[in-house]
């Protein structure tokens, strides 16, 4: 193993992507852009949704539900109708999300004693939004119902479930996307960096012109994935200081655990890309080869599904995707404060993702060279 | 004159490229006549590529302005493109179409009537004699042939003017010979006018006219051999006996009056800087000191690459250590530094490489001729390590340099077919990385880079992106690379491909005074002139060797009362003949 051999040719491979103004500035603005963008869209949370409402009542208890649906900040009424003919045309033309029909005789009832009936009309294309609003919409009614019988007197419900949420406490679906799009964007930059490498040499000619150099496939190997661990590792660092900083999750846990994830996880990634420009001629080719296991990788990793709600196949073939593991690292290390012991299950698959896939471009350097 | 087919009054063209601007063109004028082929001559990024786009219309020019057969291309460019076929040094055949659908897709897209294409077709197949071959894949076709359907795609419509870029680069010299009968045939019989630019300077021979063109200026216009005439009494041969040519090339071209020497045959074929008689010449001391043979010197008939030489040629400031020790004709140590073994390679069904044996000698410059896609190059990547045989065995230096161990590779220099340096890096940079790849460092690389950027002139582009440099200064750069760690074998893949005569010559210059210092070379080339440079070559033809020996041998096989003095490209047809008869012969 020569070192000075591969020190020069990692020095080259920053040159070459530092020097070009364009694929310094790729490295740089799109990664910080794309976290502040998605940090800032990415969510489950539903926010001012425009609702319709349809009261056939006019009671006081209508009237009193309503102000508690003009309370939410859930939701903002947007139309009052009148009749049930324009119901349909609303969330048709996607103009209110859902319809709340309340029946003309719903004062009438809650004063009986019995229950009042609302009817809700959601648009259910989009339904994880529809089943959310759905969800908000309970959880609004149970209150209404408390607050009620409290006023009225009545002790009616026997049981009240009080929800405590442990690691999110304001149940925040950014607290659980955010430090995975840290994952996601480290993944992309260090894959496209490492996927072109070689392709770019290849289809440049210089990657003949290197191998009849004395340096060992493997130490050509090293060489190229320095770069792309380097990139990552300071990529990561700035997005980890936007999250805490600006988007203000707590990082709970061992920042050096969490680095330790970082490396192996790019050091996977590194392979992974390596292995890409290996089988590449083109550098065409190198990009859509590392889409084609980015896409896959992001949505079978548990990025905004959980893998348990997958069927078993494909849950065995997320075994083999190193961000499965960096995305229960990430979110361990920022939410439940976990460290070295918790997380050595994830810690070694990567390594050996890394080992496997590291040897087998390094194989591929030598074998595809036509 | 109303009978020109081109007319271009003072065009000039800048590009603008890193805040620098770059005049491609500056103030040319010129006509061509109707009826005429003239030859669009230069070294490279002369401007040439950048004149027939301005002609097409594809480029806008800064200032001046150009007619075609009477239009003014300028207003209006689409009229003169109805009236001109241009085929761009790289045409756009697509390879996975059938050359048939090819002409197809030509004919649609010059709006070609239904009813006139079939015609076409047969005559242009006939002509270009490819009628054979029409369902066959254009990937699938010879460099040769893929030029023909080039040729004959541009030609659909029979435009009034033809412009050719480059048409005859890396193709076989029979195809070469029958791409210029046709253009021949098309103006003879159909009287279109035609520019073609080459690197070929017997090729500019064959043109009526040649316009020369340098540094985007017009150097000069004629016919090629009015251009030719005043360097008559200024060219000669020499030979002296016992003297290798190569060592009486190196003499002579660093000998004061000398302003150009080059290999030819046997000995070496020079232009004075001044007119002399052939007893005046004053051979230096070196050669004359010793008991050598007999010295001849014979006056010869100039030609138009002397004209171009002559008029471009800034005597080299090369100043080589003149250290012409090994004048003896010994060859050194017979030990074969190379050795091919029935060497095969195939892709798939294809042969790219059949049975090739053959072996190079220490300090020796052995060549590997052939057109493109003969089989050299595979042959070579072989060689090198880069590509795994087939069957056969090779070794370097007594080893496979695909198994043998890495230091091997220190041993040899390689410099690849296309320029393969590294664009963004700057001449600097790439130096220092690959001689740290392999594995120079401190004192030793510093003066090593010193040597490189001293020797190959690059002090001025020291930081300059290697992307940027002029075509000429690319390949030193790449030259300098692969010598940086003074390898002690040197594998060259068509240096000179692309490459104007100049900087040709300069980089056999180099070449030869490598040999002679014991660095044994491999090179392979298309340019059939460059053969003479070689101790030993073999000439290869779709993957097999058609004749191995010494140029003299080559050329000797094709002597006969036609041709007494036959040169290496009829060496080269003749031999392609008589394999064909072969060939027929077996089958039959």
């Amino acid at each position: 193993m020569n070192i000075a051999q591969i020190i020069a040719l990692a020095k080259k491979e920053f040159l070459a992507l530092l020097r070009d103004s364009r694929s310094r500035m790729v490295l740089i603005a799109p990664p910080i852009f794309q976290m502040l963008i998605f940090g800032f869209a990415a969510s489950y949370d539903i926010n001012n949704v425009p609702i319709a409402v349809y009261n056939q009542d006019q009671g006081v208890a209508s009237r009193e539900y309503i102000s508690k649906l003009n309370g939410s900040p859930n939701f903002e009424i947007t139309t009052i109708i009148a009749k049930n003919a324009e119901i349909a045309p609303l969330i048709n033309n996607r103009e209110v999300l859902l319809v709340v029909n309340i029946e003309p005789n719903f004062s009438d009832h809650i004063a009986q004693g019995s229950s009042g009936g609302i009817q809700v009309i959601l648009d259910g294309r989009n339904s994880n939004t529809a089943s959310i609003a759905m969800n908000y919409l309970a959880t609004l009614s149970i209150a209404f119902n408390q607050k009620w019988n409290e006023d009225h007197g009545i002790t009616g419900t026997n049981v009240a479930l009080s929800g405590r949420y442990w690691f999110n406490e304001n149940l925040q679906s950014r607290w659980f996307i955010i430090p995975g799009i840290l994952g996601m964007l480290i993944l992309v930059v260090t894959l496209l960096v490492t996927a072109l490498s070689v392709a770019r040499e290849r289809e440049a000619g210089t990657f003949d012109q290197l191998l009849v150099t004395p340096m060992r496939p493997v130490e050509i190997l090293i060489g190229k994935a320095i770069p792309g661990i380097v990139v990552g590792i300071i990529e990561a660092t700035i997005i980890l200081v936007v999250i805490v900083q600006l988007f203000e999750i707590p990082l709970r846990g061992d920042i050096g655990a969490l680095y330790l994830g970082i490396v192996l996880f790019l050091l996977s990634a590194t392979g992974v890309g390596l292995m890409i420009s290996a089988i590449s001629v083109t550098q065409q080719q190198a990009i859509l080869g590392a889409f084609l296991f980015l896409v896959p990788a992001v949505i079978l990793s548990g990025f905004s599904t959980p893998i348990a709600n997958m069927p078993e196949v494909i849950q065995w073939l997320t075994y083999l995707n190193p961000l499965r593991y960096f995305l229960i690292i990430v979110r361990g290390v920022f939410l439940e404060g976990n460290s070295y012991g918790l997380l050595i299950d994830q810690y070694w698959p990567m390594l050996i993702i890394s080992i496997v896939s590291l040897m087998f471009s390094g194989w591929l350097f030598k074998h595809r060279m036509y | 004159m109303s009978d020109a087919a081109l007319k271009l009054s003072s065009v000039s063209k800048l590009f603008e490229s890193h805040g620098r601007v770059i005049k491609a063109l500056d103030d040319v004028s010129f006509e061509i006549q109707a009826g005429k082929v003239t030859g669009l001559i230069g070294p490279d990024g002369a401007g040439k590529t950048t004149l027939m786009r301005l002609i097409s219309g594809l480029l806008v020019p800064a200032s001046g302005a150009i007619e075609v057969v009477g239009i003014d291309v300028i207003s209006d460019p689409l009229a003169v493109q109805s009236q001109l076929g241009y085929m761009p040094q790289r045409f756009g055949l697509y390879d996975d179409l059938t050359v048939q659908q090819n002409l197809d897709l030509y004919a649609d897209l010059q709006n070609i009537a239904y009813k006139d294409r079939q015609p076409r077709f047969d005559q242009l197949m006939n002509m270009t004699g490819m009628s054979p071959f029409t369902k066959r894949l254009a990937g699938n076709l010879s460099g040769g042939m893929k030029q023909k359907l080039g040729l004959a795609c541009t030609l659909l419509r029979s435009p009034k003017l033809l412009i050719l870029d480059e048409p005859t680069v890396g193709v076989d010299p029979v195809s070469r010979r029958e791409l210029w009968e046709i253009i021949y045939q098309q103006v003879s019989q159909v009287g279109m006018s035609v520019l073609l630019s080459t690197a070929y300077m017997d090729e500019a021979e064959r043109c009526d006219e040649v316009v020369l063109l340098h540094e985007g200026k017009l150097l000069m216009q004629g016919k090629p051999k009015d251009l030719s005439q005043p360097l008559s009494g200024r060219t000669f041969h020499i030979s002296v006996e016992g003297v290798r040519h190569r060592t009486l090339q190196q003499v002579l071209s660093n000998a004061p009056d000398v302003l150009d020497a080059l290999i030819e045959g046997e000995g070496v074929r020079v232009v004075m800087e001044q007119v002399v008689d052939a007893k005046a010449i004053v051979l230096p001391q070196v050669l004359t000191q010793e008991t050598h043979g007999t010295v001849s010197i014979d006056p010869v008939k100039p030609r138009f690459e002397d004209a171009f030489i002559a008029r471009l040629k800034t005597k080299s400031t090369i100043t080589q250590q003149t250290t012409i020790a090994p004048l003896s004709v010994s060859s050194s140590a017979d030990k074969a530094v190379i050795s091919v073994d029935n060497l095969t390679r195939t892709f798939g069904e294809f042969i790219a490489v059949n049975k090739i044996s053959f072996n190079v000698k220490k300090g020796e410059v052995f060549g590997l001729l052939g057109a493109n896609g003969a089989g050299k190059s595979t042959a070579f990547r072989m060689l090198c390590g880069l590509l795994p045989v087939s069957s056969g065995k090779v070794s370097v230096a007594g080893l496979d340099l695909r198994v043998a161990a890495a230091d091997a590779r220190r041993r040899i220099g390689y410099m690849a077919q296309k320029f393969s340096l590294y664009s963004d890096l700057s001449v600097t940079q790439n130096l220092n990385f690959f001689s740290s790849a392999y594995g120079l460092s401190g004192k030793q690389q510093k003066q090593r880079l010193a040597w490189a950027i001293t020797t190959f002139e690059l002090e001025n582009y020291k930081n300059t992106n290697a992307g940027n440099l002029p075509l000429g200064y690319k390949q030193r750069l790449s030259f300098a690379a692969a010598l940086m760690h003074e390898p002690e074998i040197l594998f060259l893949d068509e240096p000179t491909s692309g490459v104007d005569p100049l900087a040709r010559r300069e980089f056999w210059e180099r070449t030869n005074h490598l040999a002679e210092m014991g660095v044994t070379i491999l090179v392979t080339t298309h340019f059939m002139d460059e053969a003479n440079y070689c101790d030993h070559l073999v000439i290869m033809e779709a993957g097999r060797i058609l004749a191995a020996g010494t140029p003299l041998d080559m050329k000797n096989l094709a002597r006969n009362d036609e041709q007494p003095d036959p040169s290496m490209e009829d060496a080269f047809i003749y031999l392609l003949n008589s394999n064909d008869q072969k060939h027929q012969a077996v089958i039959a």
